[in-house]
């Protein structure tokens, strides 16, 4: 059964008690957006305990074929899954509260805090501006821990260490050596490139095993 | 081209080819948003920390702050906080609709060709690049500005000791309890932050 006609059968039964599972789908993804830090697997398993086993609005297989079409999409994982679960209950209105209800937490904390704390702020108060000079180095300090465990999770070998070798290279030569490559720095040139030499490689490796097999 | 289409054109393009988390698409918004000076390299540090602090993916949160900080960076005639909020607004929806849209239109060609293998191999293919747009977001902020803005060289070897201890902590898992933990990013920033406070 398509993803629309469920939708529809339910509103055309009820669209009163729909409007409230609408409203209920916005408060859950809300509440879930206001109280998780840091996002993605953190938000997803919040967000299959809040859909699948408190409401029961979706079956738990469904959610983790809802989840590999998030994960093979672009954008923020979070917030792919809420709109993929909006939509699955109650189509286009329903994924636009869901995605509302995800960003909306995130959206006015930000924003009370982007009105107060200002870059100025930070420079003129002696006080900020030291905090900040301690933080900005452990800053970098979360982005290299990343770096380790998604090398350790993509099982790199040494037929393929060198991209991500060369991807960093180019793309921040210009600070290493003051290079300027224009688009060869770009990180999307990279994502593309990627994108299709996965693709070729296994189209690549399908011939050859039905070559085989013949 | 006015700044208000600019940021709505670079987040789209982040929320189009942001693959692979949150700090992998920093990468992407150091090369759109960070290099065109839009914003310093300080506040983009400053953006991460505090987006890393408050609820929510950090690719929401920066994109808020960034759209609201951009517009009076660049042109001090839009200072006041509304323009900041329209900013705040255009670069969050635009980073997020490419893949609202994508989500509900493209379930099915997705499903199908992940039954085929397609899917994984172009996966395959992204997650050696991944690794490198992690690390080149984080090489690009081994900067001056980061470690030595003053030109102290004490100043210079206390931070190059705060990144190695703060990534020690958030790296490596210590005995607590009987149970191996390492510490959540957002204490190692409130540590950090401690340690600037003592320091300087």
């Amino acid at each position: 059964m398509s993803i629309n006609s469920d939708a529809s059968e339910s509103s055309s039964a009820s669209p009163r008690k729909n409007r409230g599972e609408v409203l209920q789908l916005f408060l859950s993804f809300f509440k879930i957006g206001l109280f998780t830090f840091g996002g993605g697997w953190a938000m997803i398993s919040i967000i299959e305990r809040e859909i699948v086993d408190k409401f029961h609005w979706i079956e738990r297989d469904d959610f983790l074929d809802l989840l590999a079409v998030a994960q093979s999409l672009p954008g923020i994982l979070a917030v792919n899954i809420a709109t993929a679960v909006g939509d699955k209950l109650h189509g286009m209105k329903g994924s636009a509260m869901a995605t509302l209800g995800c960003i909306l937490p995130s959206f006015l904390i930000i924003l009370a805090i982007a009105i107060f704390l200002t870059p100025d702020m930070i420079k003129n108060n002696h006080t900020l501006s030291a905090i900040f000079m301690g933080i900005r180095p452990a800053v970098v300090a979360l982005i290299v821990a990343p770096v380790i465990t998604s090398a350790k999770a993509a099982k790199l070998g040494l037929k393929t260490v060198w991209i991500p070798l060369l991807v960093a290279l180019m793309i921040s030569s210009s600070q290493l050596f003051g290079i300027n490559l224009g688009f060869g720095s770009n990180p999307i040139l990279f994502i593309i490139l990627g994108g299709i030499g996965g693709w070729a490689f296994w189209k690549f490796s399908v011939r050859n095993l039905k070559k085989s097999q013949k | 081209m006015n700044i208000y289409l600019k940021l709505i054109w670079a987040y789209l393009k982040i929320g189009i080819f942001g693959f692979g988390g949150g700090y992998a698409m920093l990468s992407l918004v150091e090369h759109s948003v960070v290099d065109p000076g839009w914003i310093t390299e300080t506040m983009f540090t400053d953006i991460v920390a505090i987006s890393q602090m408050t609820p929510g993916p950090i690719g929401i949160n920066s994109a808020t702050y960034i759209g609201y900080v951009a517009p009076s960076h660049v042109n001090p005639q839009l200072a006041s906080p509304l323009w900041g909020v329209l900013g705040s607004v255009l670069a969050t929806l635009a980073v997020v609709l490419p893949s609202f849209f994508l989500v509900i239109y493209s379930s099915h060609f997705i499903r199908k060709h992940q039954e085929s293998g397609a899917i994984k191999g172009i996966f395959s293919g992204l997650r050696p690049v991944v690794v490198g747009l992690i690390a080149s977001a984080a090489i690009l902020l081994m900067n001056n500005a980061n470690f030595n803005p003053n030109g102290i060289d004490w100043q210079l070897w206390t931070n190059i000791g705060i990144c190695a201890a703060a990534f020690c902590l958030v790296y490596f898992k210590f005995p607590w309890r009987g149970k191996k933990v390492s510490l959540h990013p957002i204490l190692v920033i409130c540590l950090a932050g401690l340690a600037g406070f003592l320091i300087y």
